[in-house]
């Protein structure tokens, strides 16, 4: 999207996620929650897909960085809210989510700088055992619940602020990926010699993704752990990345629309087959089977960066 | 700096690349086994060898894409061992990598705009984007396509062009006429004598064609398993016996 349309595009974004969410007591509060679901999930899917997609690393950590970013805002609004006049509360909560991204942030370069020298399934196996890291670690740490997880989150998420960032999020990635410092992302994909031969620094364009992607990451899980309002380390697992990884595969590696349409599809369709009960999740695999099979350049690729034929 | 292109080239006084006694390891192979040679500025100097002699491997020694075990590498005065890949770049010695690396994903103009990533001053991105124009008007007609999509001689030319962008002062080819159809081999190498004459460029060309490369070039080297076999000005080369029952086909 080019520079005048997708700032329009944010602003819309953001005024209609605020005039819907004005609405949303009338809202079931059952498709209120899957409409918050979705939207994390794009914020996840669009960010992971600057590292996975535009940048060509493999991470399988991005339940890692969510985890990072809703555990740190979690604890800010917890010890902070009570201090505060309730009136400052989005303040406050706002701040608690900007906290969080950047202490994923702070993860995502943690991780980004010592497997810079890995490519592949290396960086992969690395980064999946971040996120493992960051899960037992969590799950060993009494201040954060430990295992029983961390309760007493307020209630904060709500339509605005959770599509706000997502359109913030889509409105980031394709900004970057489409300004001239953010083509060499993808000509870091494309080819990491070429790009060095270029003067392009390959290693700081991934270092780059991972922090930014990271930050997004961690604003999802400030979002997420104020929507659900209970934080459980067996939430992040390495199932969780894989979640998100699949949406940007399923969306067209490297396509912003595609990867987001793609977390909306995934969100909403186990929901959809909540009436087959036991075998949900066969049919859910199935169709993500089915699809790859069907559509192996992804679901959505078409649109932004088109090759064409001649 | 432009070359000052009056003068004419001034070779062995001193040498813009120098590489002595450079050798490279992949695992327990010597893949170069202390190679040296000489490019002076303004000179076309090629490379040739069969597979796997170390042509391309000397060339990524040189750009700091393969880690010398032992040897000196300077260009322009200036020792390049150590340096990152992207540093070397700045200094105007810039790699055309073998297979035609364009960047598939983006389009012929934002790959020449990437070519330019070093450059702030817009006038002469301007400059260097019209001289590779007037140099490939095919890359003109292909401006907004996807340069995945372009032939391979096509390709070639973009990774040629977008090596331009740079402003370099020394270019290294790695394979130019590598699957590239043969009518438009003999264009390329036109093309890259063209720019050697013209803009001065000095050139380090490595090529499997040794008809081709020699006819190129002022001086060659020959490199046979990692080492340098035999050197001297191509006119010469060309009619070594060696040689020519070697690389060249001739009787």
């Amino acid at each position: 999207m080019s520079g005048l349309g997708a700032k329009r595009f944010l602003l819309a974004a953001i005024a209609v996620s605020i005039v819907i969410s004005a609405f949303s007591h009338r809202f079931n509060s059952y498709y209120l929650g899957v409409a918050l679901d979705v939207g994390i999930a794009v914020i996840l899917a669009v960010s992971l897909n600057l590292i996975n997609g535009h940048t060509g690393q493999f991470s399988l950590g991005h339940a890692g960085f969510m985890a990072s970013g809703a555990y740190v805002s979690a604890l800010c609004t917890i010890h902070v809210l009570p201090l505060v006049d309730p009136r400052l509360q989005p303040v406050v909560f706002c701040a608690s989510l900007l906290v969080g991204g950047l202490a994923a942030a702070l993860a995502g370069l943690g991780v980004g700088i010592p497997s810079l020298r890995l490519r592949g399934d290396y960086l992969a196996i690395v980064t999946l055992g971040f996120g493992e890291i960051i899960r037992v670690v969590l799950q060993n740490m009494e201040i954060v619940g430990g295992a029983s997880g961390l309760k007493g989150i307020a209630k904060l998420s709500t339509l605005a602020w959770v599509w706000a960032f997502a359109a913030v999020t889509i409105y980031t990635v394709a900004a970057l990926v489409n300004s001239t410092y953010g083509r060499g992302f993808i000509a870091v994909h494309d080819d990491e010699v070429a790009s060095s031969a270029m003067g392009i620094n390959p290693t700081r364009y991934k270092v780059v993704a991972f922090v930014v992607g990271a930050f997004f990451a961690g604003i999802a899980g400030g979002l997420y752990a104020h929507h659900k309002q209970f934080l459980s380390p067996t939430g992040f697992d390495f199932m969780k990345s894989i979640d998100i990884v699949v949406m940007v595969i399923l969306g067209g590696m490297g396509r912003t629309a595609g990867v987001a349409a793609a977390a909306v599809l995934l969100t909403v369709l186990p929901e959809f087959l909540r009436g087959f009960a036991e075998v949900r999740m066969i049919i859910y695999s199935l169709l993500i089977i089915g699809l790859m099979i069907l559509r192996p350049q992804g679901l959505f690729s078409f649109g932004e960066r088109r090759v064409k034929a001649s | 700096m432009q070359p000052d292109l009056s003068q004419p080239p001034q070779p062995s006084s001193e040498p813009l690349l120098q590489v002595q006694e450079l050798k490279v390891n992949y695992g327990a192979i010597n893949a170069l086994d202390g190679v040296s040679l000489k490019v002076a500025a303004g000179q076309i100097v090629s490379l040739i060898g069969a597979n796997g002699a170390g042509k391309t491997t000397l060339l990524r020694a040189i750009s700091a894409l393969h880690k010398p075990r032992s040897g000196s590498i300077a260009y322009a005065g200036r020792s390049l061992v150590g340096l990152p890949p992207h540093a070397i770049v700045r200094n105007g010695l810039c790699h055309v990598p073998e297979g035609r690396m364009v960047f598939a994903n983006l389009t012929v103009l934002e790959n020449l705009r990437m070519g330019a990533y070093l450059q702030t001053d817009h006038s002469v991105v301007e400059r260097e984007m019209d001289y590779v124009f007037t140099t490939f008007p095919r890359l003109k007609e292909r401006l907004r396509q996807s340069a995945g999509t372009l032939s391979g001689g096509e390709q070639q030319m973009l990774a040629i062009g977008r090596a331009l962008m740079g402003s370099p002062k020394c270019l290294m080819l790695d394979e130019p006429s590598l699957g590239i159809a043969p009518l438009l081999i003999k264009a390329i190498f036109e093309k890259i004598v063209q720019i050697n004459r013209e803009h001065g460029i000095t050139i380090l060309l490595v090529e499997q064609n040794a008809n081709l490369a020699l006819e190129a070039a002022s001086y060659a080297y020959v490199l046979e398993t990692g080492r340098v076999k035999l050197e001297g000005p191509s006119a010469q080369l060309r009619h070594d016996p060696e040689v020519k029952a070697a690389y060249l086909g001739g009787r």
